[in-house]
């Protein structure tokens, strides 16, 4: 089943186009990795493919509810325990699982802890414990493995793995090797929008709430 | 959105989420009014209402920031965003967690910031059903005024000087209707347009906010 069908999509940031004539697929069981060097447009694609604004040109097609987003920030609550952060992502998803979500993490040990309390990483492998109560088939991570240690990357590997394993699919952005042998590698670098082939200068009168 | 609301409420009551802090700032300026114009009924009593109401506004105004700008700092407006409750719901339930913190503790405790006042006995409960009313206008309009400035930091003032011209309606009906309780006379037609402006705010505004909310995540 394709979980993710992208086609000539151009994105721009601050009305000025970062990537152009992307066009890839993601099938169930499939993983996708997105590349390319700071700046090139890697976080405006995945934001774009996550619905947060419009693509410039181009069309993106999923099945209905099948995405979990998660950016470079993990919107947890400091306020809050690990857990109830988790449990309050479970229901808005309408998802379930979180003491097992927490176990993949290896956060169980920390699940009464305040997420004030848990350091850089431990917050990162929480906001990833996320996408597991979320039930959705198509991950779209942003820099996923920021500041995890080592361990961590391999344990989140496995999930992702093992996510990929039951039919879901993942698009990508990171500068490391997850050690994943089904997923693909896409170079943005190419796809850079060159100056000429859109109007260098804004129409006046633009502006970019609008646009 | 009962989970939304329920952690938006836990989050208020736990340490740091300002639940109070618009009683608080309602009882000092009660408080501080009969030092600055005199403890007497014949100068206190006239001016209660509109005190009162503009002290219920301003303390409305106090944690209206706090609706989005946290939500966007941590990253969850653009899980929220992406997750299947639309947006305007997320809108409306925020507004509704701003008024049970901020709006609620108001209206229930309005009467004791009356006698403060020397507002007369007969007005209290017209004073209590003017906040009833008009408080949810002003957290959903806050709603709206809090989705404009979610990107900019200190947004705060930007933001009182966007919300407050529309709490103008609201605070003109609510304290005509405190001032004509308060002089025994008929309340029913500033009852009815405080009334009809804050179920036409209800019904519209999460609709804008949400607007505003996509503009500034993009």
């Amino acid at each position: 089943m394709t979980l993710l069908t992208v086609q000539d999509l151009a994105v721009a940031r601050g009305g000025l186009r970062t990537v152009e004539g992307v066009t890839f697929d993601l099938e169930a069981g499939q993983a996708l990795i997105l590349r390319g060097p700071n700046g090139v447009g890697k976080t405006t694609l995945l934001r774009t493919v996550a619905g947060l604004q419009a693509p410039v040109a181009g069309r993106i097609a999923m099945p209905e509810d099948c995405l979990a987003y998660a950016a470079h920030a993990d919107g947890l609550k400091p306020a809050l325990t690990a857990a109830e952060n988790l449990t309050f992502w479970a229901q808005v998803f309408g998802g379930g699982g979180t003491d097992a979500a927490l176990a993949a993490m290896d956060l169980t040990a920390l699940a009464h802890r305040p997420a004030a309390a848990l350091s850089a990483g431990q917050k990162r492998r929480l906001g990833l414990a996320r996408l597991l109560v979320t039930g959705r088939p198509l991950w779209v991570l942003d820099e996923p493995t920021v500041s995890l240690d080592a361990a961590s990357v391999a344990r989140f590997a496995e999930v992702l793995g093992a996510h990929l394993g039951q039919g879901g699919a993942a698009l990508i952005a990171t500068h490391i090797d997850l050690g994943l042998p089904q997923a693909r590698v896409l170079d943005l670098t190419p796809f850079r929008a060159r100056p000429g082939s859109a109007p260098a200068t804004r129409a006046s009168g633009f502006n970019e709430a609008f646009a | 959105m009962i989970a939304l609301l329920i952690r938006d409420l836990r989050l208020a009551t736990r340490a740091g989420g300002g639940f109070g802090l618009g009683v608080a700032f309602f009882l000092i300026l009660s408080a501080l009014v009969p030092f600055g114009v005199g403890p007497d009924r014949a100068t206190l009593a006239p001016v209660a209402p509109g005190i009162l109401w503009v002290g219920a506004l301003l303390a409305c105004l106090l944690s209206l920031d706090r609706i989005f700008a946290l939500d966007h700092e941590d990253g969850s407006l653009d899980l929220l965003a992406t997750a299947p409750l639309p947006l305007e719901a997320a809108v409306a339930i925020k507004a509704l967690a701003h008024w049970i913190t901020t709006g609620l503790p108001l209206v229930v405790s309005a009467p004791l910031f009356g006698i403060l006042l020397q507002l007369p006995v007969q007005a209290m409960p017209w004073l209590v059903a003017s906040l009833a009313l008009g408080t949810p206008a002003l957290s959903m309009l806050g709603a709206f005024g809090a989705a404009i400035t979610v990107g900019l930091r200190r947004g705060g003032l930007l933001l009182s000087l966007l919300v407050l011209p529309l709490y103008i309606p609201t605070l003109i009906f609510g304290a005509e209707i405190t001032r004509r309780g308060a002089e025994g006379m008929a309340t029913a037609t500033p009852l009815m347009f405080l009334a009809g402006i804050t179920l036409g705010v209800l019904a519209l505004i999460p609709f804008a906010a949400a607007a505003a909310l996509r503009v500034n995540l993009r």
